[in-house]
C-alpha cells in the first residue's frame, strides 16, 4: 500500500510550496515532488500595456528582487528601442544589480539558512530562527543584517527606493548619481568587506561539520548554466551563456541569450504550476541544468576582483570537476557576496561614473526585445513581443528559481530517501528535507507576501486519501 | 471692469466674504484660501460640474449643490466641509476607483496624479466596493503620445482645452456609463487624427495617467500645465 508524506508549507523560503513525498508498498521513499502552489499570470495580464511600462510591471513578480526583473526587463526594451545605452547607464545598472544580489544572498544565509547550519537541523523549530539565533550567535545576526542593509542602501542611494524603484528604465536609468553618493558608498566598503571576510573564515572552518549534507543534499551530476564574459569570467548583467558538465568541462561557451529558445526547452509538468526548464540538446529531463551562485561559480574561469579570485580558486578545489551539492549554494553566496562588494568599488571609481549622459531616447525600433541577466537566483529571462505602437503582443519570462525546478526536485527525493524514515517521522527529518529547498534559495511565488502563517503540516495518507499521521509545526 | 459692479456679500463656512457677478462659490472660496476639493474643474476652462466633488451645503436646502457651477446668492450661508460632504466625496472618489484601473504603483503619474493626492487628502483607504476594471485598448498609435482609457476618469478637461484653448475639438466623449469613451475625431486611432496638431495640452491637463507622454517610465509623468494660465490671459486681451 502505497502512502505520501505532505510538507506544506515549506518554510524559510520565499513563497510558498509543498512538498510530497510518496512511499512504496515496503514504506520506502519512492518519489519526492515539490508542488509550487500559486499562479501568477504575468505573461498574460502585461499584454496590451506598452513596453516601458514592463520593468516596473514585471518587478512586481518579486517583492526580494525586483531590482533584478527591472535589468533584464529593461534590457529587453533597450533592444525594442534598438538603442546602445550610456556606458555609464551600464555601469550604474550593474551596481545595482550587485547590490539586489548582496542584499538577496545575505537574506538567504544569514535569515533563512543559517538557523539550520548554527542551531542544529533537528533543533527546537520555535527557536530555530533569527530570534534563536540572536540568543545564540548575535554577532552573526548583527553581520546579516549590516550585509543585507548596504545591499538595500545601494539600490537606495542610486535609486531612491529599496524595493521597486522605477529608476532603471528603457535606454537606460532614470537619473545620474552624484559625488556625495559615489563617495558614501564607497565609505562603508572597508566595513562590509571585514564582515563577509570574517562570514567566509568561521563558514569555511565549519564545513566539516556538514559533511553529511554535503553529501545529501542534491549533491548529483547536472549541467551547470550561467553568464560569463568573452574570457570566461564571472557576469551578472551582459555577456553570454556558458554550459558545462558535471566534469567541468565545457559543453557549450558563448551562447547567444538572445537565442535561448534554440536551446531552453520549457516542460511542464502537472504537480506544479513552476515550468520545468531543460537544456534542449541534451533532451528532457538528462538536459537538467542548475543555475545560481553555484552555478556561476562552477561555469566561471575566474571573478576578476582579487579577494573573490582567492576564494573562488579554493571553491573550485572542493571536487574534482564542477562543484555537485547544492549544499554549496551557501558558500557560492558567501563568495559572491564578496565579489559584489569589490566590484561595486571598481565600478564606483570608473573615471565616468558620475556622468550626466545616463539615458538613450527612442521610439519602437524592433518589434521584439530579450534581455536577459543573472538575478540572485540564476539566469533570468524576459522577452517580449510589441506591435508598431509598442503595446506588449506577447511576453514569455523565464523566473531564475524555474531553471532549478528538475534539479530542485531530484535533491527532494534524494534527501528523502536518505533522511525520511516514515516508521519513525521526526520534524528534523523533513526540516532537512527542507533544507535542500532552502539551499536553492527558490523565489517560488516570486513574493514576500504570507497568505496567513507558515505552518508546516505534514500529513500521511493512504491511497485512499485517509490521514494515518499528521505532524504539525505551528 | 465697469463700475456698476454687483457685489454680493455671503458666507463660507462662517466666514464673510465677496463675489462679483460673475464669480462662482468655488471661485470665491479659491480666493478666500477655502480648497474645496475638485476634479474636473481647472482654471482657465469651463466647469461643467461633472466630477460632483466640489459639492457644497446651503443653508435652507436639504440638497447638496455643486460649487464649480453655482453662483452665490446674497446673504447665503455655504458649508465646505462636514461629515456628511466628506461621506460623499469619499463615495465618489471610492467609485472611480472601482470603476477602471487605478493600480497606482504600476502607473506613469504614480506620485504625480490629482485622483491619488485627492483620496490622500481625503483619507480614502479603503474601496468598499467590486471593481470593475472593463478592459480598454490602450491606444498607442500617435508618435509622442498614448491614450489609457483603463486610467481615465471621464473628467472632461482634455475634451474642453482642446476646444477652448487649442480650438481643434480633437477630443469628444462617446457611449454611455461605464463605456463612456474619451475618442478622437470620430473614434479613429489618435495617430491618424487629421484635426490634432500634437500640442499635448491634452496630456498636461489630464488629472491622472490616462494621457501620457510616451516613453515615460512609471512614476515619470509629471504633468506641466504652467501654459494654461498664460494662454488664458493672452486669449482674454485678444478678445477686448
Amino acid at each position: 500500500m502505497s502512502q505520501k508524506i505532505m510538507i506544506e508549507q515549506v518554510t524559510r523560503i520565499e513563497g510558498h510550496a509543498k512538498v510530497s513525498i510518496i512511499l512504496n508498498d515496503d514504506g520506502a521513499v519512492q518519489d519526492a515532488q515539490v508542488h509550487v502552489t500559486q499562479v501568477r499570470g504575468f505573461e498574460k495580464f502585461v499584454q496590451g500595456r506598452p513596453f516601458y511600462e514592463m520593468p516596473s510591471l514585471t518587478a512586481r513578480t518579486c517583492g526580494i528582487c525586483p531590482v533584478s526583473h527591472l535589468v533584464a526587463s529593461s534590457k529587453a526594451c533597450d533592444q525594442i528601442l534598438a538603442v546602445r545605452i550610456p556606458t555609464t547607464a551600464i555601469a550604474l545598472r550593474r551596481i545595482i544589480n550587485l547590490g539586489q544580489i548582496i542584499q538577496s544572498h545575505a537574506l538567504n544565509f544569514f535569515y533563512l539558512s543559517s538557523p539550520d547550519l548554527l542551531l542544529g537541523m533537528d533543533g527546537d523549530p520555535a527557536k530555530r530562527n533569527m530570534f534563536g539565533m540572536l540568543d545564540k550567535h548575535p554577532q552573526v545576526v548583527r553581520d546579516g543584517i549590516r550585509l543585507r542593509q548596504f545591499g538595500q542602501q545601494v539600490i537606495e542611494r542610486l535609486a531612491n527606493k529599496r524595493i521597486h524603484p522605477s529608476w532603471i528604465v528603457p535606454g537606460g536609468v532614470a537619473s545620474p548619481i552624484d559625488a556625495t553618493t559615489r563617495d558614501q558608498i564607497l565609505s562603508e566598503i572597508p566595513e562590509v568587506l571585514g564582515i563577509i571576510t570574517r562570514t567566509l573564515d568561521w563558514y569555511k572552518k565549519s564545513l566539516n561539520d556538514y559533511q553529511e549534507y554535503i553529501r545529501t543534499f542534491a549533491n548529483f551530476p547536472s549541467l551547470f548554466m550561467g553568464l560569463v564574459t568573452k574570457e570566461g569570467r564571472l557576469e551578472h548583467y551582459h555577456g553570454n551563456l556558458r554550459v558545462v558538465t558535471a566534469r567541468g568541462s565545457v559543453l557549450a561557451d558563448q551562447l547567444a541569450p538572445d537565442e535561448y529558445e534554440s536551446f531552453i526547452g520549457e516542460a511542464v509538468e502537472p504537480y506544479t504550476y513552476l515550468k520545468s526548464p531543460y537544456y534542449k540538446p541534451l533532451g528532457y529531463d538528462d538536459g537538467m541544468y542548475r543555475v545560481g551562485p553555484l552555478a556561476r561559480l562552477n561555469v566561471a574561469n575566474e571573478c576578476g576582483t582579487p579577494q573573490a579570485d582567492q576564494e573562488l580558486a579554493e571553491f573550485h578545489c572542493l571536487d574534482k570537476g564542477a562543484v555537485l551539492s547544492s549544499f554549496h549554494y551557501h558558500y557560492a553566496r558567501l563568495i559572491e557576496i564578496l565579489y559584489g562588494i569589490e566590484r561595486i568599488q571598481q565600478l564606483l571609481n570608473e573615471p565616468d561614473i558620475l556622468s550626466d549622459n545616463v539615458r538613450a531616447h527612442a521610439e519602437v525600433n524592433n518589434y521584439e526585445g530579450i534581455g536577459v541577466s543573472e538575478a540572485p537566483r540564476g539566469t533570468l529571462f524576459h522577452h517580449y513581443k510589441v506591435n508598431e505602437d509598442g503595446i506588449i503582443q506577447s511576453a514569455n519570462l523565464i523566473i531564475a528559481s524555474g531553471n532549478n525546478n528538475l534539479a530542485m526536485n531530484k535533491g527532494v527525493l534524494q534527501a528523502a530517501r536518505y533522511y525520511v524514515r516514515p516508521e519513525k517521522l521526526t520534524e528534523g527529518m523533513l526540516n532537512r528535507v527542507e533544507a535542500v529547498i532552502r539551499a536553492f534559495d527558490p523565489c517560488l511565488a516570486c513574493s514576500t507576501h504570507a497568505d496567513g502563517h507558515m505552518a508546516m503540516q505534514i500529513e500521511m495518507l493512504d491511497p485512499d486519501g485517509k490521514l494515518i499521521d499528521t505532524l504539525t509545526r505551528e | 471692469m465697469s463700475g456698476n459692479t454687483t457685489i454680493k456679500t455671503f458666507v463660507i463656512d462662517g466666514n464673510p466674504v465677496s463675489a462679483t457677478e460673475s464669480e462662482t462659490i468655488l471661485d470665491v472660496a479659491r480666493q478666500n484660501g477655502v480648497n474645496i476639493p475638485t476634479l474636473c474643474n481647472m482654471s482657465g476652462l469651463t466647469s461643467t460640474g461633472q466630477c460632483r466633488l466640489c459639492m457644497v451645503e446651503i443653508a435652507g436646502s436639504n440638497r447638496l449643490t455643486p460649487s464649480c457651477v453655482t453662483k452665490p446668492e446674497e446673504g447665503m450661508e455655504v458649508v465646505t466641509e462636514s461629515p456628511r460632504l466628506l461621506k460623499y466625496r469619499q463615495m465618489i472618489l471610492e467609485l472611480l476607483f472601482s470603476e477602471r484601473n487605478h493600480i497606482c504603483a504600476v502607473c506613469v503619474t504614480n506620485g504625480n496624479c490629482e485622483l491619488q493626492s485627492m483620496a490622500q487628502r481625503l483619507e480614502v483607504d479603503h474601496v468598499r466596493y467590486e471593481y470593475l476594471h472593463p478592459k480598454f485598448k490602450v491606444d498607442g498609435s500617435h508618435p509622442k503620445f498614448e491614450v489609457d482609457h483603463n486610467r481615465c476618469i471621464l473628467c472632461g478637461r482634455c475634451v474642453r482645452v482642446c476646444d477652448e484653448i487649442e480650438g481643434a475639438h480633437t477630443r469628444d466623449l462617446r457611449n454611455r456609463g461605464i463605456q463612456t469613451l474619451v475618442i478622437t475625431d470620430f473614434d479613429g486611432p489618435w495617430g491618424e487624427s487629421k484635426s490634432c496638431t500634437s500640442c499635448g495640452k491634452c496630456v498636461h491637463v489630464c488629472p491622472t495617467g490616462a494621457l501620457a507622454e510616451k516613453g515615460k517610465s512609471v512614476a515619470e509623468m509629471a504633468k506641466r500645465r504652467q501654459f494654461l494660465p498664460y494662454l488664458v490671459m493672452r486669449r482674454k486681451g485678444a478678445s477686448k
